[in-house]
């Protein structure tokens, strides 16, 4: 599935993730900023990737900044930014829910 | 049904869907119930993202035993059906439906929730429902709303919109409330559900919400709605049995135990025969007793 638009999804407040997507040519590349980098970047890169994954998207620029958030929130903001990027919020991807 | 009808709801506390924050930490207060919003708490343009973060709270934290309930967008939103579809594959205890004015809104969400069980391949009938009844025309269908379906498990009276409707506001004494508290608590007992209050949202007027919460309980509501934690100690408090009343529910149900030792279908105590609404009453408080940690699973005095 290829990114229509960037798109952001999450907010700045704890516990929250913001993830922003835009279009890329090289696979799904992340750049994490996140306190708990050196304990966690590793985990929550392969969270995102394994979730855009799921939605077909193989190639991706992803920005995250993270507020502590846990991986159902992680995995929740990804969705829906993806979603936002494809431009299908309106078609629930329910297979990757 | 049955153990519908039995269960504790006391408080039914909102949590804002989009709030990853709030929903995440929402099973530590002891709510008896916990109802995500997916509406009025989160704005036209984060729905998508509130209900999948909902979605995905489900289906990974612990929210300790509490019932869950979910708080769809109207019947008349684009976000509805989604909701709908979201919640029921995520395995929510309840739906409740905003702006109920009549029977046929209740089956119509009813509808939808059974198709969604079969679409996602969970348990028929394993969803439940609830109505929030929010303008006159709720009020005075209330008692067909309530009996719209056996998956409703309560109703709940929303007083910020129904005032407005009523071209009123809301007053320190709830005497605008009157008609449609009793409206509602009356449908709900009449279909065997639950009745659930409005919520107080002055958090700076202690006095008032204790006021307002013992008044209710009072009435025979079986809680209230909550927008913050810190109310729910409050509400339990209004809840809790006396003493008194616990060693008096004691007495019957051992009374009903040594009927039952002596096959005796007539329970007696100090002489006198025990009626069925003593009996449900003292089991309800005994109920109240225990989720009030004042009682053992047994029955006995916890010492303090």
């Amino acid at each position: 599935m290829e990114i229509k638009q960037t798109a952001l999804a999450g907010t700045l407040e704890s516990s929250d993730i913001q993830i922003m997507l835009s279009k890329g040519t090289d696979g799904i590349k992340i750049t994490l900023d996140s306190a708990v980098e050196k304990q966690f970047g590793d985990q929550i890169r392969d969270l995102i990737t394994k979730t855009l994954q799921a939605l077909d998207i193989t190639a991706a620029n992803v920005k995250a900044v993270d507020k502590g958030a846990l991986d159902c929130v992680i995995k929740a903001r990804t969705i829906a930014a993806a979603q936002r990027a494809l431009g299908t919020t309106d078609q629930p991807a329910w297979e990757v829910f | 049904m049955a153990e519908n009808s039995e269960r504790l709801r006391r408080t039914m506390m909102f949590v804002p869907g989009n709030n990853p924050a709030m929903v995440k930490d929402a099973g530590i207060y002891g709510a008896d119930s916990i109802m995500f919003d997916l509406e009025d708490a989160v704005s036209l343009a984060e729905k998508d993202a509130a209900r999948v973060l909902v979605y995905e709270a489900l289906q990974t934290q612990d929210y300790e035993g509490a019932e869950l309930v979910v708080r769809v967008n109207g019947i008349d939103t684009p976000f509805y059906h989604d909701d709908v579809r979201a919640m029921v594959k995520a395995g929510i205890d309840v739906i409740r439906l905003p702006k109920v004015e009549s029977a046929q809104m209740i089956k119509d969400l009813v509808k939808d929730v059974a198709a969604a069980e079969t679409e996602f391949g969970r348990e028929a009938g394993s969803t439940h429902v609830m109505a929030a009844i929010e303008s006159a025309k709720g009020v005075l269908n209330a008692p067909a709303i309530a009996a719209a379906s056996d998956r409703m498990i309560g109703v709940a009276l929303s007083a910020e919109d129904y005032t407005t409707d009523m071209k009123t506001h809301r007053y320190p004494d709830g005497a605008e409330l009157e008609f449609a508290r009793n409206m509602v608590l009356h449908a709900a007992r009449a279909a065997g559900i639950a009745a659930f209050d409005t919520v107080f949202t002055n958090m700076d007027d202690t006095e008032g919400f204790y006021r307002e919460t013992r008044y209710i309980h009072q009435l025979g509501f079986d809680g209230k709605s909550l927008v913050n934690p810190r109310q729910i100690k409050m509400v339990n408090s209004v809840y809790e049995p006396t003493a008194k009343e616990i060693a008096n529910a004691r007495n019957v149900i051992n009374a009903i135990a040594e009927a039952k030792l002596k096959g005796s279908g007539v329970i007696s105590m100090n002489g006198q025969m025990v009626d069925r609404p003593v009996v449900l009453r003292a089991q309800r408080v005994m109920r109240l007793a225990k989720a009030s940690h004042l009682v053992d699973e047994e029955g006995n005095d916890i010492e303090e």
